[in-house]
């Protein structure tokens, strides 16, 4: 069993009387697709802020190849190989697509010319390449979400961690953006995304942590969760749980 | 230096100066809370004021107390139509754009006065100004009495304008979520230009405050802004309590803190201690916008 | 070579104009104008590429110009020394305001505001302070010769701020094309999503402060060798920190030929505002602000966003600051 990549240990973070992330622990495989799921509010945004940096937690550690990272800057983190997308997606407005691609490429790249040429490949490995010369703020919902994605992708990370990036997409554009995905792990990366586009889930990730209240309720292979009585309570309530409960004993 | 015979009347008069910067604190902070701008203008909109109210007693003889009356709805008319045609639109709905119309309209302001009037410093002289009051041990001059006493009125008045008028309870909703305001029926360009009508308004009743005890020259305003600005940082953004209370307070600290350091450096005081406010107070804190 | 084919270009043009004319007036109104374009260069290059607006660049400005004349006047230093001096007083001073700003993660209105107190406690302490002269202000003594950066003629003096624009041209230039640049220009479109990306935005900025600093500190240090007089409100006041601001906002903030152009269209509406209204005081600032306002009413990529639209995008030397977003 190979090394975990990211170990998340006992992470706790409050807002005034809330108790956002109640001791979570998960562990991140390298070169899987992790997800992490669970109903509005549980917390996963804020364990993803957490996670990237863009948070301290209260309690707890964060671990990434074997080195303490907690409460380090986002920078930092990124040129640690840790890259992440917004769910509400952050682009740079006034700059062209290949020119915020660039952004990112220019960690790695000094040069300005080699950071815009490297900007063209990410730019055309996500189906972005007949757009480099739009302005990023003229782009559609899913444009702008390739976008994120790309300029994610142009810092070479080794750990992607994709905030709800089919949100806001429709069917067939989900349809699209599934396989970008999922090619990505051919190249060794690493990928956690929150999501609560449930097929695309199940069809991605590898590995699962359900997320409730703050607290991770189960963890599996998508099979393993979708049949977990924990999860569907979670998600639909208690009936619900005890009627499906009821139907697979009649099955 | 420390005995009350000293200590006393420099509170009681930093009090009743600290009401005056409260109420210039007043309007900047309403402002903030409901626009999210910083409102470069507001000095230069309290200089105009004061001039006004120079030139109505020097002129016509009018006293100041009597001019607030009709300038107050002045300024407040003038208020609303600067929010609402000029500085709303040139804008752009972009804090970068509040920013740089409202120091272009300082600008314009300022140096309007100081075409038409020069940079002489002139002040006024009442019959009254220098009559006192007797309080404990100290004696203090009826304007700054007056003063006092018309800023908690005006602040009462304020308070019971946001919680029990229509308009009021309006400028809160917009104040909290602007597109919701929106979205239930209300005018918003209407409900920032009333804000900043009612901003200018206190800016008016204090200019008339000031002049019996101030002087006034183009650029008297200013002094009164950077105090203003830092009021409402301590008192926190858009609190009309925290303005009324951090300006006492600061008038107190300034009134004791002159008794040692004399008056120059009292004015860098007050920059110090407005940039040490910032800088100890990261934006996070108070506005997400910024 | 090429992208700096455009200033070649430009300051040769503005090169032959000694050859051209003789007049005074002429020249006098270039070396202001220069000046200008200089100071606001420094601005633009935090303001206009980094969108940090400072309200308080007479800060660099006024610490320079005192700097080279304290030193000349009361040490006996070379001007030329007193030159370089002054860019360093300067930068120092914009090194420590970006520490103290940036350090707070103050964005905004509140760097605009925390940068015009910081020029407001200058101007008080040196209107006070014995080693500037206080009141009176500090004047340096006349000596017309080239060692001591004074000369008889303006035309040297037109050819040194010529020569230190094209040099903050260069400077903004390869700045454009740089990482730095980039890095810069991302904080100001978005600063969380530049952090995401791997960019120390503390370091950055604070790099742009300096280097602004340094770039208006030379403008301070030319004013203070061209008029011999320095006080308070020369240094410090709030002319010449709004000029250094109205400038590349007129002409584009975020372009490379921003600060020179709005220069030059702000002073030639200067001098027409006193041809038709007389010298009062106040009434060319008025315009100013009026113009300002209108600017950002109208204009709001100033005349280089009039320009994008009218010629053609080969000819484009740099991508006007966008802010019409939404």
């Amino acid at each position: 069993m190979p090394e975990p990549m990211l170990i998340v240990d006992s992470v706790s973070r409050r807002f005034g009387g809330l108790l956002a992330v109640d001791k979570v622990s998960l562990q991140i495989n390298p070169g899987q697709i992790t997800a992490l799921i669970g109903p509005n509010g549980a917390g996963k945004t804020t364990l993803f802020s957490i996670i990237s940096g863009f948070l301290p937690p209260d309690e707890g550690r964060i671990v990434y190849d074997r080195i303490d990272v907690t409460a380090e800057p986002p920078y930092k983190l990124a040129r640690r190989g840790i890259a992440r997308t917004f769910q509400l997606v952050q682009p740079f407005p006034g700059l062209t697509v290949r020119e915020n691609i660039a952004i990112g490429a220019h960690l790695w790249q000094r040069s300005r010319a080699a950071a815009l040429k490297l900007a063209d490949q990410v730019a055309r490995s996500v189906g972005l390449g007949a757009q480099c010369e739009a302005p990023a703020a003229t782009l559609t919902v899913a444009g702008s979400k390739r976008l994120e994605l790309a300029r994610a992708l142009a810092i070479a990370p080794r750990l992607l961690l994709l905030d709800e990036v089919l949100a806001g997409l429709n069917p067939s554009e989900i349809r699209d953006m599934v396989p970008v995905i999922r090619a990505l792990t051919g190249t060794g990366m690493t990928i956690l995304m929150t999501e609560h586009v449930m097929q695309a889930v199940m069809s991605l990730a590898e590995q699962i942590f359900v997320i409730a209240e703050g607290r991770v309720i189960a963890r599996g292979t998508p099979a393993d969760v979708a049949a977990d009585q924990r999860v569907i309570e979670a998600y639909l309530g208690r009936g619900a749980a005890h009627r499906t409960a009821a139907g697979n004993a009649h099955a | 230096m420390l005995s009350p015979v000293i200590l006393v009347p420099a509170v009681i008069n930093g009090l009743m100066a600290g009401a005056v910067y409260a109420l210039v604190a007043l309007g900047l902070t309403l402002i903030y809370g409901v626009l999210h701008i910083i409102n470069f203008a507001h000095g230069a909109l309290l200089t105009a004021a004061m001039f006004a109210a120079f030139f109505a007693f020097t002129l016509f003889g009018i006293d100041p107390y009597l001019t607030a009356i009709v300038l107050t709805p002045l300024f407040f008319g003038t208020g609303y139509a600067l929010q609402r045609f000029i500085i709303g639109p040139a804008a752009h709905g972009e804090d970068r754009g509040f920013l740089l119309v409202t120091l272009g309209l300082a600008v314009v302001i300022e140096n309007t006065l100081l075409y038409f009037f020069r940079a002489d410093t002139r002040t006024i002289n009442l019959p009254y100004a220098f009559d006192v009051i007797e309080i404990g041990p100290a004696f203090v001059a009826v304007p700054r009495v007056i003063a006092f006493a018309a800023v908690i009125a005006v602040a009462i008045g304020l308070w019971a304008f946001m919680h029990w008028t229509d308009t009021g309870k309006a400028i809160r909703a917009v104040a909290k979520e602007k597109l919701g305001a929106e979205l239930c029926g209300i005018n918003v360009a209407h409900i920032y230009g009333v804000t900043f009508g009612v901003g200018a308004a206190c800016v008016a009743i204090a200019a008339c405050l000031l002049i019996p005890t101030y002087y006034v020259n183009p650029t008297a305003g200013e002094a009164f802004v950077l105090i203003a600005f830092t009021i409402v940082v301590l008192g926190g953004m858009g609190s009309i309590p925290g303005a009324l209370l951090g300006g006492l307070c600061v008038g107190v600290v300034e009134s004791v803190s002159s008794i040692f350091l004399g008056q120059s450096l009292g004015q860098i005081g007050i920059f110090i201690m407005f940039i040490a406010v910032l800088l100890a107070r990261p934006s996070g804190l108070f506005g997400a916008r910024l | 070579m090429k992208p700096y084919l455009p200033i070649v270009f430009v300051v040769a043009l503005l090169a032959i104009v000694p050859f051209v004319t003789t007049s005074n007036v002429v020249l006098n109104f270039l070396v202001t104008t220069l000046l200008i374009a200089l100071a606001g260069q420094g601005w633009n290059l935090l303001g206009g590429y980094g969108g940090q607006y400072s309200f308080g660049h007479a800060a660099f400005f006024g610490t320079a110009a005192y700097a080279t004349a304290i030193l000349q006047v009361r040490y006996g230093v070379n001007a030329w020394l007193g030159l370089v001096a002054g860019i360093l007083a300067g930068a120092l001073v914009g090194a420590a305001i970006g520490v103290l700003c940036f350090r707070s993660g103050l964005r905004g209105s509140y760097f605009s505001l925390v940068t015009l107190a910081f020029a407001e406690v200058l101007r008080i302490i040196s209107s006070v302070a014995p080693i500037t002269g206080a009141g009176v202000g500090t004047l340096i003594k006349l000596d017309l010769r080239p060692e001591a950066f004074q000369f008889q003629s303006r035309v040297p003096f037109y050819w040194i701020i010529l020569a230190l624009v094209a040099l903050s041209l260069v400077a903004v230039r390869a700045t454009e094309n740089s990482r730095f640049g980039a890095y810069l220009v991302a904080i100001r479109e978005n600063e969380d999503a530049a952090s995401a990306l791997g960019i120390n935005t503390f370091a950055v900025k604070l790099a742009a402060m300096t280097i602004s600093a340094a770039i208006t500190s030379a403008a301070g240090c030319f004013y203070a060798q061209y008029f011999l007089f320095i006080d308070a409100a020369i240094a410090y006041g709030p002319r010449i920190s709004i000029d250094a601001l109205l400038a590349p906002i007129v002409g584009g903030a975020g372009t490379l030929f921003g600060s020179l152009f709005g220069a030059l269209a702000i002073k030639s509406l200067g001098e027409a505002t006193k041809l038709v209204a007389g010298d009062a005081p106040g009434l060319d600032l008025v315009v100013y602000g009026l113009l300002l306002i209108a600017v950002v009413g109208f204009l709001p990529r100033g005349m280089a966003g009039l320009m994008a639209a009218v010629v053609p995008r080969g000819f484009r030397t740099a991508l006007p600051a966008e802010r019409d977003h939404a």
